[in-house]
């Protein structure tokens, strides 16, 4: 998906600043109107204690929006860090869209990209506020106003002011339409690290996520779903279930059935008592070995082309013809808080509580199911405990079944549903299983004359209501990192096959490139060596001289690594690159083999994602993303079982990445002055290649299908 | 009835005693600093002090902290939990933060039992404490300047 920030999208957030009391919404000069602290309709508020709080459009769910944006308000606004706070936009499509979707939503690691210039237009704009405002109470020009560090001050005649005191004076100042920003040279805070806005309260246990949510009355409810993909509710008996002290009710719904307690445990109880009879007349009744099958028939097939150049039948001149197939399996995305969500419906209006991703969807859909204006649904986006793309769901399935939970109830009152890790590792939605098949030809030279790679998977976003996006094309983020590829490689055709099954899929931090960075960096490790070329070497071979920022990267990665092959005193080495969500990052890995098994030591990661403008949590985004995938390459795979049932079910046999396992890091930052883009997501799709390159370098062990673990059990 | 005391308040509480303590800290104390994340003691996001010993209140059942006790993220407080969470605060540790409380937890227990771990002992103590988002290089970096600062 592309960052486009279009002028339109800033006015129409910028417009509605809050300085103190609210600004109407529009342009034009502004009027004081009835303060209402809470009413979220903008991006600033600035108490008369000076406190600065910035609303931000983009869920925190670890990656650091928070902090992020605040920082570029507070950069424009020449605000003290320490008067700065962040506090999550509510659902509200007009104000909080993410110009990048042109709807409010999360994810693609867009939060910084498409907010970059919006927050700081809506910083400069408040500034120009709080000046003018000053300008007129000291009667002196506004050029000769100074403002840092949250001080706004007139050196010649010695007046001095704090934002808070000023709120209500520039509350009556006109908006201004297209404030000028500071360049690049003039930032303050912009490439500096400076505390996390949301880490103290992640410390002492105040942080507010949804399951944290307790309203007067509130009945607590978990939902029997099919143990079958697609199998719905036959019959239930319920007495046993009803008999649990403090269970309330039974509801059947449309994604099960559903029992309502005074507190947690009881609804647990309840549902292990309810006794369901499930029709899986329509559903998934494959074993994934099954499905493998399937899928790696329709990739030896071709599927449709998605992209060509040249001719590739010029293989069977190839001195040298390498083939493979890979097998990837679905994954779930396991965020350590399950999902929730908290709905009050009282009076013909529903509140809701909880980390809604794509507020977009989630309220028209809680509307749609209760039969009452979208206006009349409002939604507090939370804090939420991870999401690596589980939370942001075009089908807004969790969101719909809170909001069935509540109409089934039959009356007005408090719900909080939650799902325990075995729903959630049991429930779908998970990165699609995925079959690459490949074939390269080398000349006698060398050279990569022909590449041919088919992609079998299901689509995430056809079937959903996202397909519109796709305008009747094929789902990019299928095969996304298999084409676009910078490589020189002659002729290429890369095809889709288009796999169905009842199972939900979706998209898991970093997306398509999850599988296709692994597939494609592994497989050309192969291809060169069986060229004769050295893994980094032979990569800026294949790029073209003005790859600067690919280059810049392995260059980088191969310079802090001290690169000197694939093998060096018993360990092996492996590099990988991958370019993801317009962010470059290139990985080598050190593995040790302890006896027999793969142990990563260490990791160097170069990324570049533009203007780095919080260097710490740029690290940190690598560091996390590197343990996140060195989980899954490692251990993690859903299976079907024969039948279809999913046979992995917590966190004892969906195993992650521990301490133990976690590899020493550094991270290089390659300077830039481009715009910037993200890093939730790009630090994920190199390690588990370069980790695999390394691993094969050492051992001999070819790694096709994941997880390793699995592989060798 | 079951009488116990959490962060020095004594409770006497009429409950189904198979309860997990996670479920009466959060739904009957509102005490919800102690996470849920597997229910299983598999992650250890429910990590509390039973008796001065981390212990995972998920698989705890209410009927065995018969007049214990219990001390929860919101209250604990000496050296070693103020040298963690201050190193935790230095490094910007969390990132969406759901494990952090337990994380706090072990890693307070771990250095008062040793107050200058390895990295050894830093596996040991903290392996049952998942990190999804895998911030697991700022926890080892974190309970290393918690020992320096305890150190003096």
């Amino acid at each position: 998906m592309g960052v486009i920030t279009t002028r339109r999208g800033f006015l129409a957030g910028s417009a509605g600043l809050t300085l103190g009391l609210m600004l109407p919404l529009g342009r034009g000069r502004a009027q004081m109107t009835v303060a209402r602290p809470f009413a979220p309709n903008a991006f600033i508020r600035i108490g008369t204690d000076d406190i600065v709080t910035v609303l931000i459009k983009h869920i925190e769910m670890g990656q650091g929006p928070y902090t992020g944006l605040a920082t570029l308000v507070a950069e424009e606004l020449d605000a003290d860090w320490s008067q700065m706070r962040a506090e999550g936009a509510p659902a509200n499509d007009q104000l909080y869209a993410n110009l990048a979707f042109g709807l409010q939503g999360t994810g693609g690691s867009t939060a910084m990209a498409n907010s970059f210039m919006q927050m700081r237009k809506a910083g400069a704009a408040c500034r120009a506020m709080l000046v003018a405002a000053a300008a007129r109470e000291w009667g002196v020009p506004a050029a000769e106003i100074s403002v840092a560090a949250g001080a706004v001050s007139h050196a010649a005649s010695g007046h001095k002011s704090g934002f808070g005191a000023l709120t209500a004076a520039a509350a009556k100042e006109p908006v201004p339409d297209d404030p000028p920003v500071k360049t690049a040279d003039q930032f303050v805070l912009i490439g500096k690290d400076r505390p996390k806005l949301d880490t103290v309260g992640k410390t002492n246990g105040t942080a507010q996520f949804t399951l944290d949510v307790y309203r007067d009355g509130m009945l607590t409810v978990v939902v029997a779903h099919p143990p079958k993909f697609g199998a719905k509710v036959a019959s239930f008996d319920d007495k046993a279930a009803l008999a649990v002290k403090g269970v309330e009710m039974v509801r059947q719904i449309g994604s099960g059935v559903a029992v309502y307690a005074t507190n947690t445990f009881a609804a647990l109880k309840g549902r292990d008592a309810l006794v369901v009879k499930w029709d899986d007349t329509a559903a998934e009744t494959r074993s994934s070995a099954q499905m493998f099958d399937a899928f790696a028939k329709a990739a030896a097939e071709g599927g449709v082309t998605v992209e060509e150049k040249g001719d590739v039948s010029v293989m069977s001149g190839a001195a040298k013809v390498l083939e493979a197939e890979y097998r990837f399996p679905y994954l779930a995305h396991a965020p350590m808080e399950p999902l929730d969500a908290v709905i009050e419906v009282r009076g013909g209006k529903a509140e809701m509580w909880f980390g809604s991703q794509f507020p977009t969807f989630d309220r028209p859909t809680v509307a749609a199911v209760l039969g009452i204006p979208v206006e009349d649904v409002s939604i507090n986006v939370l804090l939420a405990g991870g999401s690596f793309g589980r939370r942001a769901q075009g089908s807004a399935h969790l969101a719909s079944e809170a909001a069935e939970i509540a109409k089934a109830a039959g009356r007005d009152g408090a719900f909080k549903l939650v799902w325990t890790r075995e729903d959630d590792v049991k429930g779908g939605y998970y990165r699609p299983m995925t079959v690459h098949r490949f074939r390269a030809g080398i000349d006698a030279e060398g050279k990569i004359i022909a590449w041919e790679n088919t992609v079998a998977n299901q689509s995430i976003m056809m079937g959903t209501p996202l397909e519109a996006m796709l305008q009747g094309g094929p789902d990019n983020s299928s095969f996304e990192g298999s084409t676009g590829l910078p490589y020189q490689f002659g002729a290429r055709r890369i095809g889709w096959a288009r796999m169905e099954s009842p199972v939900s899929v979706l998209w898991w931090r970093s997306v398509g490139h999850t599988h296709t960075a692994y597939a494609v960096e592994t497989f050309l490790d192969e291809v060169l060596e069986a060229a004769g070329k050295d893994p980094v070497q032979g990569r800026l071979e294949l790029l073209p001289a003005d790859a600067l920022r690919e280059r810049g990267v392995i260059e980088k990665v191969a310079e802090i690594s001290g690169w000197t092959g694939p093998v060096r005193d018993g360990k092996g080495y492996g590099i990988a690159w991958a370019k993801s969500f317009n962010t470059y990052v290139a990985q080598v890995v050190e593995v040790e083999n302890q006896a027999g098994i793969p142990k990563v030591t260490r990791v160097w990661c170069a990324v570049d994602c533009g203007i780095a403008v919080n260097p710490n949590i740029i690290r940190a985004q690598m560091e996390g993303g590197i343990g996140y995938a060195l989980g899954t390459v490692l251990h993690s795979r859903i299976t079907l079982g024969e039948g279809g049932e999913v046979e992995q079910s917590n966190f004892d046999d969906y195993p992650m990445l521990r301490i133990s396992e976690m590899p020493a890091v550094e991270v290089a930052i390659i300077a830039s002055e481009a715009d910037p883009t993200g890093v939730g997501e790009p630090g994920v799709p190199p390690l588990g290649p370069a980790m695999a390159n390394a691993w094969r370098a050492l051992s001999g062990q070819i790694q096709h299908y994941l997880p390793i673990g699995g592989a060798m059990s | 009835m079951t009488t116990f005391r959490v962060n020095g308040r004594d409770h006497d509480l009429d409950i189904d005693p198979d309860t997990p303590l996670l479920w009466v800290l959060r739904d009957e104390l509102r005490l919800t600093g102690t996470k849920f994340g597997c229910g299983i003691a598999q992650c250890g996001a429910c990590t509390v002090m039973l008796d001065g010993m981390p212990r995972r209140s998920c698989v705890t059942p209410i009927s065995m902290v018969e007049g214990s006790e219990i001390v929860t993220i919101e209250a604990i407080e000496g050296p070693e939990a103020d040298a963690v969470r201050a190193a935790w605060t230095a490094i910007d540790v969390p990132q969406c933060g759901w494990c952090q409380s337990g994380q706090i937890m072990s890693a307070t227990a771990l250095l008062q039992a040793i107050p200058k771990p390895t990295d050894g002992d830093i596996n040991d103590a903290m392996a049952g404490n998942v990190c999804r988002c895998a911030t697991y290089v700022r926890i080892r970096q974190a309970i290393h300047d918690a020992a320096k600062t305890l150190e003096g």
